[in-house]
C-alpha cells in the first residue's frame, strides 16, 4: 500500500511552465493553419482536405489530454478510463455514419 | 491508537486513497470524463448524421433561398467562431498555471504572477465566460438570421450540440469561481492541489470537446 501511494505520487510529476508555453504555442499555431485552410477554395474541393483537417483536430485533442491533463505523467489507471470510453465513443459516432448512409465508401 | 499513528491519520486527513493508492476524487473525475466523451460522442454523430439533410434553410456553409425569396447568407461565423476557439485554448493554459502555482505555492520560481493562483484562476473564469459572451452572441445572432432550434434539423442538432458544451462551460466557470472564492478566504496550498486539480480536468474536457466541435461543425463542410 505504501509502495502504491509512492507510486502514485511519483506518476504526479507535471511539466514546467516552458513546456505549457510550448503547448499553447503549438495549439494556437494549429487552429490558424486549420481556419488558413478553410479560406482556400481549391484545398477545401480536395479531397485532401476533411483528412488534412480531423488530423490537425485529432494532434491538438491529444496534446491537450497528454500534457494539459497530464495523461502523459499519470498513473495508467487515468489512461484506462479515458481512453477506453473514448474508444466506445469514437467507434460508435464512426459505427453511425456508416449506418445512416452519412458516410460511404467508394 | 498510538501517537504516531494519530498524527500519520492526521496528516492524511485530507487525501482520500483508494486500494489503488489513488485519489478517489481523481478516480471518480476520470471516469465521469470517460462517460462525457460518450455522451458528447452521441451529440456529435447526431449532428453528423443529420448534417445535410435539413429541407429549409438556414444551412451552415449554403446559402438558401425560401420559396418567398428571401435570401439566407451560409450562417456560420468562422472568424468569431475563430476568436472564441483562441479564447477557450488560452484559458487552458491559464489553468494549468493556476495548478501549477497552487501546486508549487512558496516554492522558488513561482513568486510574483507565475505564483498567483488567484490571478490565474481569475483569468481562466474570464477566459470562460468570455467563450460564453461569444457564444451567446452567435446563438442570438442566429435567431435573427431565422435559425432557431426548430426550423430544421441542422437548427436542432447545432443548438443541442453546442447548447450542451456551453452548459458545461458555465459549470466550468462556476466551479472555477469557487476555488477562487475559496483561495480568497483562506489561501489554496500544495494540500489543496487535488481540488483544483479536479477542476482543471473538467476544464480541459470541456475545452477537447471544443477543439473536435470546432473542426466536425464549423470548419468541414
Amino acid at each position: 500500500m505504501s509502495s502504491d501511494r509512492a507510486h502514485a505520487d511519483h506518476t504526479h510529476e507535471h511539466p514546467s511552465w516552458k513546456q505549457y508555453k510550448w503547448v499553447a504555442l503549438w495549439l494556437t499555431v494549429i487552429t490558424a493553419l486549420e481556419v488558413w485552410a478553410y479560406y482556400i477554395p481549391a484545398f477545401v474541393a480536395s479531397p485532401a482536405f476533411k483528412p488534412t483537417l480531423l488530423i490537425m483536430s485529432a494532434v491538438k485533442f491529444t496534446v491537450v489530454v497528454m500534457f494539459y491533463m497530464h495523461l502523459k505523467y499519470d498513473h495508467q489507471v487515468f489512461r484506462k478510463l479515458f481512453v477506453g470510453p473514448l474508444l466506445i465513443a469514437v467507434i460508435t459516432l464512426v459505427a453511425f455514419l456508416f449506418l445512416f448512409g452519412a458516410v460511404r465508401i467508394g | 491508537m498510538t501517537t504516531a499513528t494519530a498524527g500519520a491519520h492526521a496528516a492524511h486527513e485530507h487525501t482520500h486513497y483508494t486500494t489503488t493508492g489513488l485519489d478517489n476524487r481523481k478516480i471518480a473525475i476520470w471516469a465521469f470524463i470517460g462517460s462525457e466523451c460518450m455522451l458528447f460522442g452521441s451529440l456529435i454523430s447526431t449532428y453528423l448524421i443529420y448534417k445535410g439533410r435539413s429541407v429549409v434553410g438556414p444551412f451552415p456553409h449554403e446559402a438558401w433561398t425560401s420559396p418567398a425569396g428571401q435570401v439566407f447568407k451560409p450562417i456560420l461565423n468562422i472568424p468569431v467562431t475563430s476568436a472564441s476557439t483562441f479564447v477557450l485554448l488560452m484559458s487552458s493554459l491559464f489553468m494549468v498555471l493556476a495548478l501549477a502555482a497552487v501546486e508549487n505555492k512558496g516554492k522558488a520560481g513561482y513568486e510574483g504572477l507565475l505564483g498567483s493562483s488567484k490571478f490565474w484562476l481569475l483569468a481562466t473564469a474570464l477566459a470562460g465566460a468570455t467563450f460564453l459572451g461569444f457564444q451567446a452572441f452567435e446563438f442570438t445572432s442566429f435567431v435573427h438570421e431565422g435559425l432557431t432550434i426548430r426550423t430544421n434539423l441542422f437548427g436542432t442538432t447545432f443548438f443541442t450540440l453546442t447548447g450542451f458544451h456551453g452548459t458545461h462551460v458555465a459549470v466550468g466557470v462556476l466551479w472555477l469561481m469557487t476555488l477562487l472564492f475559496i483561495d480568497l478566504k483562506r489561501g489554496l496550498g500544495p494540500r489543496d492541489a487535488i481540488l483544483v486539480d479536479i477542476c482543471a480536468l473538467y476544464w480541459h474536457f470541456v475545452d477537447v470537446v471544443w477543439i473536435a466541435i470546432f473542426t466536425l461543425v464549423y470548419l468541414i463542410n
